[in-house]
């Protein structure tokens, strides 16, 4: 029997060796696959417990964590949760949001230029602890954005985008209604889990960044887009005439579209310039309507849309110019109007356009990052995002927009001492919804520090052109002065 | 049956000293573990360190006194390895207890009872050797363990005792507790195989037909055969029981096999079972399900594959070295603390410990396979190549199916997971073939007292004379 004997062993040798193999395979070279799927609950929660990185705002923590004496070693808190929470996100023990998302190898640590601090950090069996993030937001410009809308009537839902035209940097990105993360944060699962029932049931839908997420038709500030095309188009200088009368016959339809006061734009031919200082409708639905739809369509994407250009952030929504819109709609878009959507950051980097002598700066939120010791492991650099409009078109796009703010309709955005460049805009979009009143601006505006944009949903907005003033002007003022204040 | 070693006038030692020795390294596992699972889960040295030690090294010397002086001669590794990995057992399922109570489950005195359950065994690993001085004494029990084996089998389907887990009808309730009779029953089956086999195997071995390659046997002899592979069939499909289906129909084949030295029987018998296995796939949902979790399994996680995910989950977390007893989350996984006590031993231990537990078993079947060479009878090999088919089936059943190389079958690993009827079980089958190897090592008692110089055959020449 001996023979057999020796043959099962054999087997049995078989048998063992496969297991030996196959677990190997399992817990050595599955195990990263394992890690990275998003149901394994193991990882989730190690990355809940761990010690994150801070998101620094001018190297105070606008996210860090703090150690805790419940079943995770640490929580995430947020020191200015409503003001900052766009911008940070939200970091739950279910999802992430916001920087806490797209920066989150940094925050967590798993990220490759943090390998050196995981190195030591494992050889001293230290728990391992994140890099932190500094944002180029500039606290003040913040402030003032966050403020001004806070202070508008009637829980009004609103966004500010302000960038820095030289170089891209945000330095503001506000929105109402937001929310607090240090709520989604907690180690309370329930809580959380009701919270976030409650906020995505909103309609007010506070967890959307709306200077980012939300697209809506920019009105009248997407003359300043129509008036750069005219310009780039060889037709047209500041002073070309342009026709200023009380109507425009939408062409292949039977519907007039007047200006927002009613009567002519102050005479039948006024100069570009006079058009874009009292927000002349006519004169812009003419315009575009001569241009045409692939004219106004390479303007428009020269200045970003139809793509999406801040990578420092998930969520975004892509401003659109469609490239297929029929005559009628075409003349409709040069006072942004039809099909014609734009998000807050969009508007701000038309006007960090022009405000740079034509060329936009690739906008962007992670200015440096940083081991837990502090010292620098990367620096995002500054580069062109595109040419949209020649340095001389910029110039007389710029002293257009100075005497929109001296002469014209956004004079509530005049800083005394300062020059200042503006358009406002009230664009309609149902009559069964509230118009938004848009306010773009930049100063100063000879060597411009800052470029910015705002967005106003508010349900008592009257439907008229002052609006757009009215009530974004004064943020847009505001959040300039806190930054020309420095 | 050879006796290759006394004909070398070889004799084996009785390294009973090694074994003391190698006792002791089992008794640093398990009581090491024990207090690596107090400082990593709660920070100190459990305070019961001292008992708790006192009581398993108690066992182990037990064990180790009766072996000096009733079994001399056994093998002297597989105590310790038992002792390890019964350690081992105990340790990781008082960490799964201490995470049981603290996430508030009423169940968390897995690892007390588990401990009752080993001293238990203890004690019938001391009987079976102090009462059965002779393995052979069990050949005349040839046909009433068979009977035995098989009403055990069907227990579990009685109305008022059995009881259905998880669609397995594999226990018995009895006075308040639950059994598992099948763990009795592998023990009195291969009793009843080795016995029947030993009688038979000539017959088997040299009758019968040659057809095509396989040496086809008699009809007559096919009886038995066919009768094992009804009651396999049985288990699998009424218990839905792949696991013990496999373990039974596998052990049988082999010892079939080493019985006759005929591998015409091993094809047979697969050929059998996968026509077997193949319906159950076809008619059986449960078989199918189970075989598509293992194919699929991140496709049903997190529903019917929640269990085998989250252990494949916790074994990648675990890597090379673990998490530390307290590091892991082995509480996700559903009877950690049982079928899958490898996956929590891999999350918090790793990959080292998983590859360690996996050699103790095999060191645990190669002694029993040697015990099995060098024994001297034919019942004492076959009830050894039995015990050895036994741990390796069902660890490479239950191994396979947690690390994912098989589809899952429920199975305990033996003398780590939490399981009564398995462990004493198990430690039984270590006392019987400590029992074998003691009586195969032994010297070969002289049948006369002289110096060796006059040969039987010059005796024989003298009776002749007359």
């Amino acid at each position: 029997m001996n023979k057999p004997i020796r043959t099962i062993s054999m087997f049995c040798l078989v048998l063992f060796v496969a297991l030996l193999i196959n677990a190997t395979y399992l817990m050595y070279f599955r195990s990263d696959e394992l890690a990275a799927d998003a149901r394994n609950r193991r990882v989730v929660t190690a990355a809940f417990a761990r010690e994150r990185g801070a998101i620094l705002v001018d190297k105070q923590p606008v996210a860090r964590s703090l150690p805790s004496d419940d079943q995770y070693e640490f929580q995430r808190t947020y020191p200015q949760p409503l003001r900052y929470a766009p911008i940070t996100g939200y970091f739950s023990y279910y999802s992430q949001t916001g920087i806490e998302r797209s920066q989150n190898d940094v925050l967590s640590g798993d990220d490759p230029r943090l390998f050196v601090t995981r190195l030591v950090d494992m050889l001293s069996n230290a728990e391992p602890k994140g890099g932190n993030v500094e944002l180029t937001i500039d606290p003040a410009a913040q402030d003032a954005a966050f403020d001004g809308l806070q202070a508008l009537p009637g829980d009004a839902r609103g966004a500010v985008v302000a960038l820095e035209p030289s170089t891209g940097k945000v330095l503001a990105m506000v929105s109402n209604p937001t929310f607090d993360p240090n709520v989604l944060a907690s180690h309370d699962l329930n809580e959380v889990e009701d919270e976030a029932k409650r906020l995505e049931d909103d309609p007010a839908t506070p967890l959307i960044n709306r200077s980012i997420g939300t697209t809506l038709p920019p009105g009248s500030t997407f003359k300043l887009v129509t008036a750069a095309a005219a310009i780039e188009s060889g037709d047209y200088d500041k002073d070309s005439m342009v026709p200023g009368v009380a109507q425009f016959q939408l062409p292949q339809s039977t519907t007039k579209v007047g200006n927002w006061q009613g009567g002519s734009c102050g005479a039948n031919k006024i100069t570009l310039t006079q058009a874009l200082a009292v927000s002349c409708n006519v004169s812009f639905l003419t315009i575009a309507n001569e241009l045409g739809n692939e004219t106004m369509a390479k303007q428009a994407e020269a200045f970003g849309f139809n793509s999406t250009a801040l990578t420092d952030l998930p969520g975004q929504a892509r401003s659109l110019y469609p490239t297929d819109m029929d005559e009628p709609q075409t003349a409709l878009s040069g006072i942004g109007q039809s099909s014609v959507t734009a998000t807050p950051l969009q508007m701000a980097m038309v006007a960090a356009g022009i405000a740079n002598g034509g060329e936009v700066m690739q906008p962007y939120l992670v200015d440096e990052v940083r081991a837990p010791n502090a010292s620098l492991l990367d620096k995002t650099d500054e580069k062109p995002y595109s040419r949209a409009i020649s340095r001389t078109t910029a110039d007389e796009l710029t002293d257009m927009m100075v005497a929109t703010v001296n002469d014209g309709t956004a004079g509530v955005a005049a800083i005394p001492g300062i020059e200042v460049a503006g358009k406002t805009g009230t664009a309609q979009s149902t009559d069964s919804r509230p118009p938004y009143a848009w306010f773009v601006s930049f100063a100063p505006a000879d060597d411009p520090k800052v470029a910015v944009a705002v967005m106003v949903e508010a349900s008592d907005t009257a439907r008229d052109e002052i609006a757009g003033g009215t009530l974004g002007g004064p943020i847009a003022k505001a959040v300039m002065q806190a930054v020309l204040d420095q | 049956m050879t006796q290759t070693g006394a004909l070398m006038g070889f004799v084996h030692r009785r390294r009973r000293g090694a074994e003391l020795f190698l006792l002791l390294l089992a008794l640093v596992v398990g009581i090491g573990a024990y207090a690596a699972v107090g400082l990593g889960v709660e920070g100190t040295v459990p305070a019961d360190i001292v008992g708790y030690g006192g009581w398993l090294a108690g066992l182990v010397v037990a064990a180790h006194v009766a072996v000096r002086i009733v079994a001399p001669y056994a093998d002297p590794v597989l105590l310790p390895l038992v002792a390890a990995l019964n350690g081992l057992g105990l340790a990781v399922i008082h960490r799964l207890d201490l995470t049981y109570e603290a996430i508030g489950r009423t169940n968390h005195t897995f690892a007390t009872q588990q401990l009752t359950w080993m001293t238990l065994g203890v004690v019938l690993f001391v009987a079976t050797l102090v009462l059965l001085r002779d393995h052979r004494i069990l050949q005349r029990l040839t046909y009433t363990s068979g009977l035995a084996g098989i009403a055990l089998l069907v227990l579990p389907f009685l109305p008022v005792i059995g009881k259905d887990i998880n669609g397995a009808k594999i226990w018995i309730n009895a006075a308040g507790f639950s059994f598992q009779p099948g763990e009795v029953a592998k023990v009195l089956l291969v009793i009843a195989f080795a016995g029947y086999l030993v009688q038979h195997r000539d017959a088997l071995a040299l009758a019968g037909r040659r057809v095509v390659f396989v040496d086809l046997p008699r009809g007559r002899d096919l009886g038995p055969i066919l009768a094992m592979f009804g009651v396999s069939m049985m288990i699998l499909v009424l218990q839905n029981d792949l696991g013990s289906s496999l373990l039974f129909f596998g052990l049988f084949l082999v010892m079939l096999y080493v019985a006759t030295e005929r591998p015409g029987w091993l094809v047979v018998g697969a050929v059998l079972f996968g026509a077997g296995a193949l319906a159950a796939y076809t008619f059986v949902g449960n078989v199918q399900n189970r075989f598509n979790i293992w194919l699929h399994p991140m496709d049903y996680y997190p529903g019917t594959s929640f269990q085998p995910v989250e252990a494949m989950f916790g074994m990648g977390w675990g890597g090379l070295i673990g998490r530390g007893f307290g590091g892991g989350m082995p509480e996700r996984i559903i009877y950690a603390e049982a079928d899958y006590i490898l996956a929590a031993i891999g999350e918090e231990l790793g990959l080292t410990a998983v590859m360690a537990v996996i050699v103790c078993y095999g060191l645990i079947v190669e002694r029993a396979l040697r015990i099995a060479l060098i024994s001297r009878d034919g019942f004492g090999k076959l009830l050894a190549v039995g015990f050895a088919s036994i741990v390796a089936l069902q660890v490479f059943v239950v191994v396979g199916g947690v690390t994912g190389l098989i589809p899952l079958t429920g199975l305990t690993t033996p003398f780590l997971s939490y399981g009564g009827s398995s462990l004493v079980a198990n430690w039984v089958i270590i006392a019987l073939l400590m029992r074998i190897s003691d009586h195969a090592r032994r010297p070969i008692p002289r049948m006369s007292d002289d110096t060796g110089e006059m040969a039987d055959s010059e005796h024989t020449q003298v009776v002749k004379l007359q």
